[in-house]
């Protein structure tokens, strides 16, 4: 039994720690909120961006001169993971979960006979998967040093991937990110970059593709110039969507621990009482039965 | 004059979305100057300048670099790499740019690459002489 001093020791220790968290979760909090105005402020460029894809994309059709980008190497040996998770730990199953789906899908390629190589970006990412891939991976991004991920960082990462396809690197590339369903749900996602799946249905009929457009320079160029760029411009998406799901999962996660301090706190005040009780109580038997004596 | 609507969109943000007369693209195959119920064309554009005439006759400038534009009779789309308006622009960002990629030139081997920095950089060089001037 932990005497009273201990006891007074551990609700002091724990009430610290609550604190901690408390001031972790308002923090995540104000950020998640900016996180999610930036992912909002960057769906205009995306839709339009995948709209005017599909227009040209229908509008050159798979003809020859269609970029390698799009059509892929044609073959399917060799695969690059580009897995994003966050730079930082203390936000519950995020990274772990990104990291266990990546995961996943490397021992099935492995066992299917293929090649992987791995880009990390992020920091908890490569911690995790170090530990069984180390041979696999090729290169990791570090964005520690980031303090609001921009179009740069996105672009970066980008264009290593391409320069990497133009080397015959890869055959088939892959983003793996989290997807900011709400403040409590991320979903791990896996998103296939080269060959780009263009979506020839959907984007097109809002845009009116009835509309006969003129290019210039010819729509082929056009494409070849956008898809590169559209490779960026899902980097960024990703990396958008992981740190507002970072953050609110770590809002969460720090949710769930303040309330655990406190219920620890409550349990420890409540055995901290009983015992100053029980001392109360010894004390007074032993003066009265000392009187009793007499 | 007609008007029609104007949107000029970076990969951060909406930078601009209003009511314009005449928007001057610094388009890959030359300057055009886009007007209401003009023919739908898509186009790239190069580094340079977006002079915007919104309907109360003032007029706007921003520095783009790369992208491309999607024009419609109803209204323009410019989708831009990055955008910035030319008074929060200074020199140094695109000497910095410019320095960027010279040191990519150095270190790339492939020769079509190279002529892609090569154009790049020479853009650039002639996009800082614009912004001094302005």
């Amino acid at each position: 039994m932990p005497s009273l001093k201990d006891l007074k020791n551990r609700i002091a220790s724990v009430k610290a720690t609550q604190k901690i968290t408390k001031a972790m979760k308002m923090v995540a909090a104000a950020k998640l909120r900016r996180a999610q105005e930036a992912a909002e402020a960057a769906r205009p460029y995306s839709q339009r961006m995948s709209a005017v894809l599909s227009n040209i994309a229908q509008a050159v059709g798979s003809d020859d001169s269609a970029p390698r980008l799009m059509t892929g190497t044609g073959r399917d040996q060799t695969h690059l993971l580009v897995v994003c998770t966050a730079e930082r730990g203390l936000c519950g199953g995020f990274n772990s979960q990104i990291a266990r789906f990546a995961r996943d899908h490397v021992r099935k390629l492995l066992i299917e006979g293929k090649t992987v190589k791995i880009i990390c970006v992020g920091k908890k990412g490569f911690d995790i998967l170090r530990r069984e891939f180390a041979s696999l991976i090729i290169d990791r991004v570090d964005l520690r040093e980031v303090k609001r991920v921009g179009f740069e960082n996105a672009d970066q990462i980008g264009k290593k991937v391409i320069g990497l396809f133009e080397k015959g690197e890869f055959d088939v590339c892959t983003l793996f990110y989290s997807e900011f369903k709400s403040v409590i749900s991320q979903v791990p996602t896996a998103l296939q970059l080269v060959p780009a799946a263009v979506s020839t249905d959907v984007a097109a009929a809002d845009t009116g593709a009835a509309a006969i457009y003129e290019y210039e320079p010819d729509a082929g160029e056009i494409l070849s110039d956008l898809i590169p760029r559209n490779i960026s411009v899902q980097v960024f998406r990703a990396l958008l969507e992981n740190v507002a799901g970072e953050m609110g999962a770590k809002m969460s996660a720090m949710d769930n621990a303040t309330r655990n301090a406190g219920d620890m706190i409550n349990k420890l005040t409540l055995s901290y009482n009983r015992q100053r009780q029980a001392q109360i109580t010894k004390e007074l038997i032993e003066i009265i039965s000392g009187a009793e004596a007499l | 004059m007609a008007d029609f609507n104007f949107e000029l969109v970076s990969p951060e943000r909406l930078l601009l979305s209003e009511r314009v007369t005449e928007v001057v693209i610094p388009a890959t195959d030359g300057e055009m100057t886009v007007m209401a119920n003009h023919a739908p064309t898509m186009t790239t554009i190069k580094p340079g300048i977006v002079t915007v005439k919104a309907v109360d006759g003032t007029t706007a400038r921003y520095v783009v670099f790369g992208g491309f534009a999607d024009i419609l009779p109803t209204g323009c789309t410019l989708l831009a790499e990055s955008a910035v308006p030319v008074g929060e622009l200074s020199r140094d960002v695109i000497e910095k740019r410019i320095e960027a990629a010279r040191a990519e030139l150095e270190h790339s081997s492939a020769d079509e690459h190279k002529t892609g920095i090569e154009q790049f950089i020479s853009e650039m060089t002639a996009l800082n002489g614009i912004v001094v001037a302005a």
